[in-house]
C-alpha cells in the first residue's frame, strides 16, 4: 500500500491530546517489552507502576512533593526555549541553587526562619543565575553554542558539589558519609498543613503566576516572544537580541536554583549528592510536552513526577535498575515529538479518492 | 616527570582519544548533511554495551566492533525517524536519544556489571614501532587504534572526492537548493546518519573493548558530548578533529596519573578538568572562527517528500 503525505490545513482541536496518549501508550509498551526481555512479568511492572504512581494518597503527595523543583526548573527553561535558546543547563543550575541554599544556612545557622529562609532563597537563586549567566555570556560575547556550554557546567556543578560534601562542607560527625550537617530547623521550609506538603509547592503556584503576569504585562516579557523566531527577526525588529540571550539563561538559572533551593531545604534537610536525580533533565522533557506553557508545564511536571514515583516502587518490589525510569522519559519525548508531525501532516493512500491533487498540497516547511 | 613518563602519557593520550576520535568522525558526517545529532553520548553507551555483548557471547572482538556499529546505527535510526521523516526538533530528539541510550545501557547491562569480554590489546606495529618517539606514541596501540588513523582521510576524500560525499555536502549547505537540483534530502540525510551513527557506535565499541574490557555503568561519561563540541573546534574538518580527540585523550590521561600518583589536589576538582576544557575549548574556537564553517543547513529541517 503506496502512502504519501499530504499538509493539513486546520490541524484538529483534539489532535493535541491523541498524540499525548498515543505517545504515552506507546512509551509504557516498549517499556514494558523491555521488562519482559529481562525476564520480568509485565503485567506486574504495569500494576507495580499503577500503584507506585496513583495507587495511594502517599505516593499522590509524594509525586506532588517531587514535582515541585521539577516545576520550577521547567519554568525558567520554557522562558529561554522561547526564543530558540537551549539552556540544558538546569541540572547544574540546580546544584548551584542547593549549595548557595546550604552555603546561606550553614553560615547563619542561628538566623530565625523569617530571616534564613529568604536568604537561602536569595543565595540560591543568585547563584543559580550566575551559573545561567556564564553560557549566556560566552554566547553573546564569543557565540559559543550555549547547549555545549551549558551541559558542560552540568558535570562540573556536580563535581563542585561532591567537592563541598567531602570536603569544606562534610559533617565531622557523619562517620565519613559524604553529608554536610542537618540544617537547623529554621533552614527548613514550614509544611503547610495538608499532608506532607511544604511551603515549596505554595512557592511554586507563586512562582508561575509571576511568570505568567511577566510574560503576559511586561515589554520585555512581550519581547522574548517575538524572539522566538531567532535572531534576525529581533535584528529586524531592532530589539536587544543579546541583552535578550543573556536574560534568559540568567533567568532560567535563577529558577533552577530555587528549585535547588527547595529539595535541599524541604526535602532533605542537608546537602547531599543524592539530591543530583536529574531534574534538570526531567525538566527539559516537562517544558517541550507542555509546549512551553506554564499550566500545562504544572501537568506535565506531576505526571512524570509521579511517574519516577511509580518507578521507584517497581525498583523496589521487583528489583529493576533505576534507568527504567530514563527510558520511558526518553521513549515519551522522541514519540511526543515524533507524533506532532500528524498534527502538520496526514497520510493518504496514493490514488485515494477523497485526497487533494498533489500539485495542491506542495508546501513548503517554514 | 621523567622522559619515559612522557611518553607513556603520550602513548595514553592517542589511547583515550581514539573513542573520542571515532564519534566526532560521526558526528562530522552526520552534521554535514544538515542533521545535528545531539544523541552522541547515548548512541555511545548502546554500542558500547552492544559490542561489549557480542564479544562476550562470540569470543570475537571484531564481532563486537560491528554489533557496536549496529546499534549505532539503530539509535541514529530513532534520531532520522524522529527528525529527517518526522520533521521533529533536532536538538530535542538528540536530547531524547541521549535520555534513552543512557538508561537502556544501564538497563540492559545490569546483568553484565563486572563481567569481562575479549577485547583489543595493544601490539607494536611491525616496522613502524622502531621509528624512535613516533612509534612508541603511535604505534604501539591496538587494531581500532591503527584503524582510527585512516579515517579522517577516508572520510575527508569520500566529503571531498566521492558524488554522494558532494551530494551529502549540498543537502547540508543548501537544502533547497538541492531539492531543486533532483536530491532527495530525506535519503541524503538518512545515509549520513545512520552512516555517521556507525562510526559512533565504533567509539562506543572502543570504550568496553579496548579502553576497558570490563563492563560498568557510566562508561561514556560525556565524551559522546565532548565529541559533538570538538566538531566545531574541528571546523567540520576531519583531519582536525584528530588534534582535538588527542588533546582530550591527553587530559584525561594526565588527570588519571595525577589521581593515581595520590596528589593533594580532591579527585572531584581533577575530574571537573575535561568538562572545563570544553567550554575553553568551544568558546575559543566559536570566537576565532569566522561563524560560517558550519553547514549553512544545519539543524533546518527540509520539507516532506509528496
Amino acid at each position: 500500500m503506496a502512502l504519501r503525505v499530504v499538509k493539513r490545513r486546520n490541524p484538529p482541536a483534539w489532535s493535541a491530546a491523541a498524540i499525548l496518549v498515543c505517545a504515552l501508550v506507546l512509551s509504557l509498551g516498549v517499556s514494558l517489552a523491555l521488562l519482559a526481555a529481562i525476564g520480568k512479568s509485565p503485567v506486574h511492572g504495569l500494576v507495580a507502576l499503577w500503584n507506585g504512581s496513583f495507587g495511594s494518597l502517599w505516593a499522590i503527595e509524594d509525586a506532588l512533593i517531587k514535582a515541585a523543583p521539577i516545576f520550577l526548573c521547567s519554568l525558567g527553561l520554557a522562558v529561554a526555549f522561547r526564543m530558540q535558546v537551549w539552556n540544558i543547563g538546569a541540572e547544574g543550575q540546580f546544584a548551584l541553587g542547593a549549595m548557595g541554599a546550604t552555603w546561606a544556612a550553614l553560615t547563619f545557622p542561628h538566623a530565625p526562619s523569617w530571616v534564613l529562609l529568604p536568604l537561602m532563597l536569595v543565595y540560591a537563586g543568585l547563584l543559580g543565575a550566575a551559573w545561567g549567566a556564564i553560557p549566556g555570556l560566552l554566547k553573546v560575547k564569543l557565540k559559543a553554542n550555549e547547549i555545549i556550554t551549558t551541559l558542560m557546567l552540568n558535570y562540573v556543578a556536580i563535581f563542585l558539589l561532591e567537592y563541598m560534601v567531602y570536603g569544606p562542607w562534610k559533617d565531622p560527625a557523619s562517620f565519613g558519609f559524604p553529608v554536610t550537617p542537618e540544617f537547623t530547623p529554621s533552614a527548613v521550609i514550614p509544611l503547610l498543613g495538608v499532608g506532607r506538603l511544604h511551603g515549596g509547592v505554595l512557592l511554586c503556584v507563586f512562582a508561575g503566576v509571576l511568570l505568567w503576569a511577566f510574560l503576559r504585562y511586561t515589554r520585555l516579557g512581550y519581547e522574548l516572544k517575538a524572539c522566538g523566531e531567532g535572531a534576525k527577526v529581533a535584528a529586524y525588529a531592532r530589539m536587544p537580541y543579546n541583552r535578550l540571550v543573556l536574560f534568559v539563561l540568567t533567568a532560567s538559572g535563577a529558577f533552577a536554583g530555587v528549585a535547588g533551593f527547595v529539595e535541599v531545604s524541604a526535602s532533605t534537610g542537608r546537602l547531599m549528592t543524592s539530591i543530583m536525580a536529574g531534574y534538570g533533565y526531567t525538566a527539559i522533557i516537562v517544558a517541550w510536552i507542555a509546549r512551553l506553557r506554564p499550566v500545562p508545564i504544572a501537568l506535565a511536571s506531576f505526571l512524570l513526577a509521579a511517574l519516577r514515583v511509580g518507578v521507584e516502587n517497581i525498583q523496589l518490589d521487583m528489583e529493576v535498575p533505576a534507568a527504567f525510569g530514563d527510558i520511558m522519559e526518553g521513549l515519551i519525548l522522541l514519540t511526543i515529538l515524533s507524533g506532532q508531525f500528524f498534527e502538520q501532516y496526514k497520510l493518504v493512500r496514493k490514488g485515494a479518492k477523497n485526497a487533494p491533487a498533489p500539485s495542491a498540497s506542495q508546501e513548503t516547511a517554514p | 616527570m621523567n622522559f619515559d613518563m612522557v611518553i607513556a602519557l603520550l602513548a595514553a593520550s592517542v589511547q583515550m582519544g581514539t573513542p573520542i576520535l571515532y564519534a566526532t568522525l560521526g558526528e562530522i558526517l552526520t552534521e554535514k548533511s544538515g542533521v545535528l545529532n545531539l544523541g552522541v553520548e547515548g548512541v555511545m553507551a548502546v554500542s558500547a554495551l552492544g559490542a561489549f555483548v557480542v564479544a562476550q557471547a562470540t569470543g570475537q572482538p571484531w564481532l563486537g566492533v560491528l554489533a557496536g556499529g549496529a546499534c549505532g546505527v539503530f539509535m541514529a535510526l530513532l534520531h532520522a525517524v524522529a527528525c529527517v521523516v518526522l520533521l521533529g526538533n533536532q536538538v530535542v530528539s538528540g536530547l531524547a536519544v541521549t535520555i534513552l541510550g543512557l538508561g537502556l545501557s544501564s538497563f540492559m547491562g545490569q546483568p553484565f556489571i563486572g563481567l569481562s569480554a575479549p577485547g583489543f590489546t595493544p601490539f607494536a606495529f611491525p616496522l613502524l614501532s622502531d621509528i624512535p618517539l613516533v612509534g612508541d606514541v603511535f604505534f604501539r596501540g591496538d587494531a581500532l587504534v591503527y584503524l582510527s588513523y585512516l579515517l579522517p582521510f577516508a572520510l575527508w576524500f569520500f566529503l571531498q572526492r566521492t558524488r554522494l560525499g558532494l551530494e551529502i555536502r549540498a543537502v547540508g549547505e543548501e537544502p533547497e537548493a538541492a531539492l531543486a537540483a533532483g536530491l532527495s534530502a530525506e535519503r541524503l540525510r538518512m545515509i549520513a546518519t545512520l552512516a555517521g551513527g556507525f562510526l559512533i557506535g565504533m567509539g562506543g565499541a572502543y570504550l568496553s573493548l579496548a579502553y576497558t574490557h570490563l563492563w560498568t555503568n557510566g562508561l561514556s561519561g560525556g565524551r559522546g558530548w565532548i565529541a559533538v563540541a570538538l566538531v566545531i573546534f574541528a571546523f567540520w574538518n576531519p583531519q582536525r578533529a584528530i588534534i582535538g580527540a588527542y588533546l582530550f585523550g591527553g587530559v584525561m590521561a594526565f588527570q588519571l596519573r595525577l589521581q593515581a600518583t595520590g596528589s593533594h589536589i580532591s579527585s572531584s576538582l581533577l575530574l571537573m578538568l575535561p568538562y572545563l576544557l570544553t567550554i575553553v575549548v568551544l568558546a575559543a574556537s566559536a570566537a576565532r572562527g569566522r561563524g560560517d564553517e558550519a553547514p549553512a543547513g544545519l539543524g533546518v529541517n527540509t520539507a516532506p517528500e509528496e
